[in-house]
């Protein structure tokens, strides 16, 4: 049996959850999950400017705390977190691991980098119907979906670290078990179960509680140090999910069934680079106190495709919010945003349908599907994309300047901008992207 | 003494996450017996949905009875979705809510 516990479930997770369950999990495998879609478009941003970064920034914290608490030689670690820069992140690993006098094998895994495959080939993107040549903004990258199959061979080197860039998040934990059980690479009801064991795991804490706890319907305990979960994976693909005794949070048939479907639009039919699993035979069974037995995957074919996720420059994105309180505060702030929308058009040159604004506490979120009455407050928050920072500086300076020349009792402005990324998708052939594992010399 | 029953909502049935691919809004509802799925299977058509989302492209329905959940796949909700919109809510994670509002005709 091997265990596989989750220490992230995405980049700006928590890290005392994976400390625990360093020290106290009896793990085989701790996996980080730290990689968005934008993650790595934004790491690649990032070292366009310093070539030594573009790797997760928190990686180094995590290593710092985590590697003093895992048992040397018992627990490997296997990360996502090389995001745009996978070799100066497992660079950074080593460093860390030099620091706190350990040593520390570190393999890395590369060969998502896209961008040469898709420039040659000019497949269409799924976004705009029309071949990549054709979009006018700036590709500042392309990364493609591996599957498990580099994990595996770096697994393989005998590596203690494994960094990755762009893999699929279930990948990160199937790669463990395609090492140390051997499953073949057309074995598919096993990877359909491995596959179902990390996409329950590759969000941590949305297994345990997080993301599903309601005070009422459905009450968690101890949220504040909700327990990260793991899996006891048997050779036949089925597992025994778990959190650890006196951690937060609870583990039962409730929160693995919210887990398994969530972001799966197809449940038959859950597409990964390394099977297409059908998740419609997965059953749960709680067997003690925060313990599911989880079976019933089935597995066809993987694609002869895998996903790419582009990276376009997209320009400026401008911010700036100020509430409103009491009597008429949706009416004065709807003045407001009248009054900055009308000066960013005629004194600062902004396109009107650039422009957005939401009514924060009259239903925002619900983007007008289900308006509220009259609230007690409303925070007015208007943004607009800008192709300069200049125009989208103005848009925060509007709002602050609406202090002395706008409705009466605005309050609390606020302002901000940031430049801002594209995010699209295509395919390519598999056989145009593979795996290279690099052993990081100490 | 005189009561007015209050209309069935979803959120007296089931719980609903709400995950993201792209403009699309994927809605994972769980009820919360046999009996809640009977009910949400019959009301929670995929028509239904589209309506309380002001969608006009279909929305699929998957029916796992065994779980039991229903899975919607709402399209162009998310309208431009984590990178491409500018309110807060890019993911919509907020929305998984406003299908609990929604009521269940008797």
């Amino acid at each position: 049996m091997i265990r596989l516990g989750a220490g992230a479930g995405f980049a700006g997770d928590r890290i005392d959850p994976a400390v625990d369950l360093a020290r106290r999990g009896e793990l085989d495998y701790l996996v980080f999950e730290c990689l968005g879609e934008r993650t790595v478009a934004a790491g690649q941003l990032r070292r366009l400017t310093d070539p030594r970064s573009g790797y997760d920034p928190l990686l180094e914290a995590r290593m710092r705390a985590v590697l003093p608490a895992v048992e040397p030689g018992r627990t490997r670690i296997v990360t996502n977190s090389g995001a745009a820069n996978p070799l100066a992140a497992g660079r950074a690993v080593a460093a860390v691991a030099r620091g706190l006098g350990r040593p520390t094998k570190v393999a890395v895994v590369t060969g998502d980098d896209a961008l040469e495959a898709v420039r040659r080939l000019d497949p269409v993107v799924w976004e705009t119907g029309e071949p990549l040549s054709r979009c006018d903004d700036e590709l500042v990258s392309a990364n493609a979906y591996l599957g498990a199959d580099g994990i595996r061979q770096a697994l393989a080197t005998g590596a203690d670290v494994v960094v990755t860039g762009r893999v699929a998040d279930p990948a990160l934990y199937l790669g463990p078990l395609l090492h140390e059980y051997a499953w073949a690479d057309d074995d598919w009801p096993r990877l359909a179960a491995g596959t179902v064991v990390g996409h329950l795991l590759e969000c941590a804490g949305q297994l345990t509680g997080g993301y599903f706890a309601d005070p009422v319907t459905k009450p968690v305990a101890g949220m504040a140090r909700l327990g990260f979960p793991f899996a006891d994976v048997r050779p036949d693909g089925t597992a025994t999910l778990g959190k650890l005794a006196e951690s937060g949070g609870r583990l039962d048939v409730r929160t693995c069934t919210e887990q398994l479907l969530y972001e799966v639009d197809q449940p038959r039919a859950y597409l990964t680079p390394d099977v297409v699993a059908d998740f419609s035979g997965v059953s749960f069974r709680e067997t003690g106190t925060d313990r599911v037995e989880v079976g019933g995957a089935r597995g066809e074919p993987r694609p002869d495709e895998l996903k790419v996720t582009l990276g376009f420059r997209g320009g400026w994105l401008g911010e700036g919010q100020i509430s409103y309180a009491g009597p008429r505060a949706r009416e004065r702030a709807e003045l407001a945003a009248e009054i900055v929308r009308e000066r960013l058009v005629a004194v600062h040159g902004l396109e009107a349908d650039a422009i957005g604004v939401e009514l924060v506490g009259t239903g925002a979120a619900f983007r007008g599907l289900a308006p509220a009455s009259d609230p007690l407050e409303v925070r007015l928050r208007v943004t607009a994309r800008t192709t300069d920072a200049v125009r989208a500086e103005a848009v925060g300076w509007e709002v602050e300047s609406l202090y002395t020349n706008g409705p009466a009792g605005g309050g609390g402005a606020r302002k901000g901008t940031q430049q801002t990324l594209v995010v699209r998708s295509c395919l390519v052939p598999r056989d145009l992207v593979a795996p290279t594992v690099t052993v990081m010399e100490d | 003494m005189e009561t007015t029953a209050r209309p069935t909502l979803v959120d007296d049935l089931a719980d609903v996450r709400a995950g993201d691919k792209g403009d699309t809004l994927i809605l994972a509802v769980l009820p919360r017996s046999e009996e809640a799925y009977a009910v949400l299977e019959r009301h929670l058509t995929p028509d239904a949905v589209a309506r309380h989302y002001a969608v006009t492209e279909p929305v699929v329905r998957t029916e796992l009875p065994h779980l039991p959940a229903l899975v919607f796949r709402v399209p162009s909700v998310l309208a431009g979705g984590v990178t491409g919109y500018s309110g807060l809510d890019g993911h919509g994670k907020t929305l998984s809510y406003h299908l609990l509002m929604m009521t269940v005709e008797p």
